[in-house]
């Protein structure tokens, strides 16, 4: 107790930032692909499908990379995914396609389902082949809010049906997430921007950054300026501990630290805690957590308030944050945060378990955890939008509410990613949405 | 992309993807779902006289290898056991609820001009577009002096061959059997009686597998099994050299040729089109995979040909005919040596053993610092390929001309050749 706070950049030996944050899965040569292909049974109405959320066929993309019809196979991909690439690399498998591969029953080793997409993705990209055309033009623009993957999803798919698309993103750079939030080892090398370059080939989308809703221009603006809307802002917000001391000095939101880090030119100028508490049990907590972690912390340790089954962060990323070094606490609550010159000191956690209700309830117990960064990972939340129309609009809980077409409660604004109540958080839930709603439009421009 | 419209024998097709006739074009059910499926045409499993023919129970063999299912496969059934009446008229609706898709019809009747004449009238009523003159089935249809009993005997084939041309005005396409010594003469037989084309291989004459404690080759039917007829993966090979030995032959070159035999995709679609063949017919792949394997075929073939600029079938049908020789006329003194690179090798060591074992000693094994590593003895290398094809590791072994300043002589011309040394004296 008492000393200065330890947070400073340059930790590690330069050559080491950029192995830490290159690519954590690398690419699959011709050879490993036509190994692991060949390993896809082809199923009939196969599991697979059935569980990506954008229903991509993928025994058949598979199969047409078994004969070296990659072109074939992107395009199957493709189709139903326009974000096929950057869901290759960041899609949770274990809990969706791969999840349901019949290899898992037979030797518990699914095909690789994610390395074989990116295998195919990457080859058309790198050919700077856009594999689609526009239908005959219906003079109609859609406004999409938020060039995020819903957003782009969206935007693709109407400009392919022949509607013309204004992409209004309150961000300098577009990409949502992917650009500003997925850890950075998941999309290096700035594949987030070369996917939105690949998605803009298509044509009739402008996007114009640094375009606010709700600051620049309101709802009732758009409805009366564009055939329809597409809501795909995402989650501005983020929650909070509701502790004293959460505005001392090295708290911070995690998904705004990632965001600088994301952004960071040179990684070695980026300032790390030497120790870091992290708390949450999603993503984004194990995305804080390994990255501080590989950023030069000395201790890192996510703490949770349940047990592992309970965290929204897959069995694969629990283990993979383990493998970092990253120290996982569950059953903890924090209960109180201290300071001393107006920075965090130390971090005072009280054990928790279930009642009999079921209900988490605290033990009484406490420990304590020397902190020089704490990060809060807790979840995020959607900014109200409470001016020039937005109000309207219906909600679920703290997000908006869809319908299974995407559309709101609002005549001509549809709404899907993130912002809508039944998303899943996912990229490809987002993609998802965004095709869903571009085909809802559509049918209501064209209808 | 790519026109992938296909004309062979008078015959139209969207595309050149065919089902064999065989138990996916049995009836209407499985042919409208092959249609749905995107295949550019059938034909329709054989038809023969009324009553029809019964099948026995446990019908297919299978060679799985490796871990590969249906790497090649065999059957006993026969040809279609449903009544003539009820096939002509499926055959008749399908095809005018699907006018562009080719429906040629397989027939096999008793060897008399007038069973014939009378089934070819009734095919002609349907509205069929060509007609497959079924000599190859190699089991039990054989015993009855049809099918591959046919096929075996040119003139047999040349006399029913004329007959069918006389008695219809539809295209005839002559299915040929694998099971003969040389198919020119089968081929050049159906020529001659007039055939508008060829489709080979029927299946070849195999015993899958023999069961270890039932002491009966599979599939064994209470206790026996007889031969069946083999196809799959594995008899492509055999396929596609007597499909270009048709090509090639001065008597029956240009004669239009359906190829069958292990397509599985759209590439081995493409090498039999390169060796000459208008279109290709499947069976076994669909049997394993179900009609939606003609997606990866037809998208697969048009991105290729987009890729290599052929912008129709006709741009590059034989291109390979024209480089497929004699072997008197290989160049002698053509030299190539294995290479490994010794960054992708693994040390399994297998290209060594096989040289050393089985060919010429020309892998060297070599320990260094107590590291294998395995180094090619360019003096010893004949150029014979084992090592490569042995190799687990593609691209590891490739195999390198050798500049020897040599030019082209062949066997003919070759000193060594002792019929020219005969000559010389
Ligand atoms: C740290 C972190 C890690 C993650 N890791 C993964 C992962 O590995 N795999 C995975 O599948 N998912 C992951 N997710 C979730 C995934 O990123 C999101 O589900 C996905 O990005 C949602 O897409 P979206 O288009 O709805 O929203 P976003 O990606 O958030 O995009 C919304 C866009 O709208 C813009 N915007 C917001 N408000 C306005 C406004 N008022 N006016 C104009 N524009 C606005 C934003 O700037 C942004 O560009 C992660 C999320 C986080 C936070
Ligand atoms: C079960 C089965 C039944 C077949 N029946 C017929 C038939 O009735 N008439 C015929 O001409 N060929 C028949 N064939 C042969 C196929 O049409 C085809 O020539 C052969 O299977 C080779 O092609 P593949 O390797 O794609 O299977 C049959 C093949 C199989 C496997
Ligand atoms: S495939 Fe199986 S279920 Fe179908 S008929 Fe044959 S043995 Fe019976």
């Amino acid at each position: 107790m008492g000393n200065q706070p330890d947070i400073r950049a340059g930790r590690l030996p330069e050559s080491a930032y950029a192995e830490n944050f290159s690519d954590v899965h690398p690419p699959l040569d011709r050879k490993a692909a036509l190994i692991e292909s060949s390993r896809c049974y082809f199923c009939y109405d196969a599991p697979c499908v059935e569980a990506c959320p954008t229903g991509i066929d993928i025994p058949s993309f598979i199969r047409k990379i078994s004969t070296d019809n990659v072109r074939g196979a992107a395009q199957d991909i493709l189709d139903e995914n326009i974000l096929g690439g950057a869901c290759a690399r960041v899609c949770p498998t274990e809990v969706l396609c791969q999840q349901a591969c019949v290899r898992n029953a037979q030797e518990a080793k699914p095909v690789q389902i994610g390395l074989l997409q990116r295998y195919a993705t990457d080859a058309v990209m790198d050919a700077g082949v856009h594999p689609f055309s526009r239908a005959e033009k219906s003079g109609k623009t859609v406004a999409v809010i938020g060039a995020g993957p819903a957003g782009l999803a969206c935007a693709h798919r109407l400009a392919v049906l022949g509607h013309d698309v204004v992409i209004l993103e309150a961000k300098p750079k577009s990409g949502g997430l992917n650009e500003y939030g997925i850890a950075a080892y998941k999309l290096p090398d700035a594949f987030a921007q070369k996917e939105v370059d690949f998605v803009l080939q298509i044509g009739g989308i402008e996007i114009r950054n640094d375009q606010a809703l709700g600051r620049d221009f309101t709802l009732t603006d758009l409805r009366r300026d564009y055939d329809a809307v597409f809501l795909g802002m995402g989650l501005g917000g983020v929650r909070q501990l509701g502790l004293e001391g959460e505005d001392l000095e090295g708290v911070y939101n995690a998904v705004d630290y990632i965001a600088e880090l994301r952004q960071s030119a040179d990684l070695k100028a980026l300032p790390v805690g030497r120790k870091v508490v992290v708390i949450g049990g999603g993503n984004t907590a194990i995305d804080i957590a390994v990255q501080t972690k590989r950023l030069g912390a000395e201790d890192v340790t996510l703490v949770y308030r349940r047990g592992a089954e309970a965290m929204s962060a897959t069995h694969h990323e629990q283990e993979f944050a383990q493998v970092n070094g990253v120290k996982i606490k569950h059953w903890a609550q924090p209960r109180e945060i201290r300071g001393m010159n107006g920075h965090i000191t130390d971090v005072i956690f009280e054990y928790t378990q279930l009642d009999e209700g079921g209900r988490l309830a605290g033990t009484g117990d406490v420990f304590s955890l020397p902190v020089d960064m704490l990060f809060k990972a807790i979840g995020q939340t959607m900014l109200p939008q409470a001016n020039g129309g937005s109000e309207l609009l219906e909600m679920d809980g703290a997000k908006i509410a869809v319908n299974v077409e995407r559309q709101t409660s609002l005549s001509g604004v549809w709404a899907g990613g993130d912002c809508v109540a039944i998303s899943a958080d996912l990229t490809v839930a987002a993609v998802q949405d965004g095709k869903l709603a571009a085909e809802a439009i559509n049918s209501f421009l064209r209808g | 992309m790519a026109d992938l419209r296909c004309e062979i024998g008078g015959v139209k097709s969207p595309n050149p993807f065919w089902l064999a006739s065989a138990p996916p074009t049995d009836k209407e059910y499985n042919v409208v779902r092959a249609f749905k499926a995107g295949w550019g045409g059938v034909v329709w499993k054989t038809l023969g006289e009324d009553p029809p023919v019964v099948n026995v129970s446990s019908r297919y063999g299978a060679m799985s290898y490796n871990g590969t299912r249906m790497a090649g496969f065999n059957n006993i059934e026969l040809i279609t056991d449903r009544p003539l009446d009820v096939n002509l008229r499926e055959i008749k609706q399908v095809k005018r609820d699907w006018p562009d898709r080719a429906m040629v019809v397989s027939l096999m009747v008793p060897c008399e001009e007038e069973n014939w004449r009378a089934i070819l009238a009734q095919v002609e009523d349907t509205g069929a577009d060509g007609v497959e003159l079924n000599f190859g089935c190699p089991h039990g249809m054989s015993e009855r002096g049809m099918g591959s009993a046919v096929g075996q005997v040119p003139e047999y084939i040349e006399m029913v061959t004329r007959w069918c041309k006389a008695h219809t005005r539809m295209p005839v396409f002559v299915k040929l059997t694998p099971n003969v010594t040389n198919i020119l003469g089968p081929a050049r037989a159906a020529k001659a009686g007039g055939a508008d084309a060829v489709s080979l291989i029927n299946t070849i004459n195999s015993i899958a597998s023999v069961d270890l404690d039932v002491m009966a080759p599979t599939p064994t039917v209470d206790g026996k099994g007889t031969h069946g007829g083999y196809c799959g993966p594995a008899v492509k090979p055999i396929a596609m050299h007597m499909v270009a030995e048709i090509a090639r032959d001065a008597e029956t070159a240009g004669l239009p040729i359906s190829a069958i035999g292990g397509i599985s995709n759209w590439r081995d679609a493409a090498e039999f089109m390169t060796l000459g063949a208008g279109s290709v017919q499947v069976c076994t792949a669909a049997m394993h995979h179900g009609f939606k394997i003609v997606e990866d075929m037809i998208d697969g073939l048009g991105y290729w040909m987009d890729e290599k600029g052929y912008r129709t079938l006709d741009d590059f049908r034989g291109a390979a005919v024209p480089n497929v020789t004699d072997w008197q006329y290989l160049n002698i003194n053509y030299e190539i040596v294995a290479k490994i690179d010794q960054d992708l090798c693994i040390k399994c060591g297998l290209c060594h053993i096989a040289c050393e074992d089985t060919s010429h000693q020309a892998i060297a094994a070599q320990k260094a610092d107590g590291l294998r590593r395995y180094e090619v003895i360019d003096q010893e290398c004949v150029g014979c390929n084992l090592c490569m094809h042995v190799c687990p590791v593609e691209g590891c072994i490739s195999m390198v001309e050798v500049d020897n300043g040599k030019g082209y002589l062949n066997w003919k011309e070759d000193p060594r050749n002792p019929m020219n040394q005969k000559a010389a004296e």
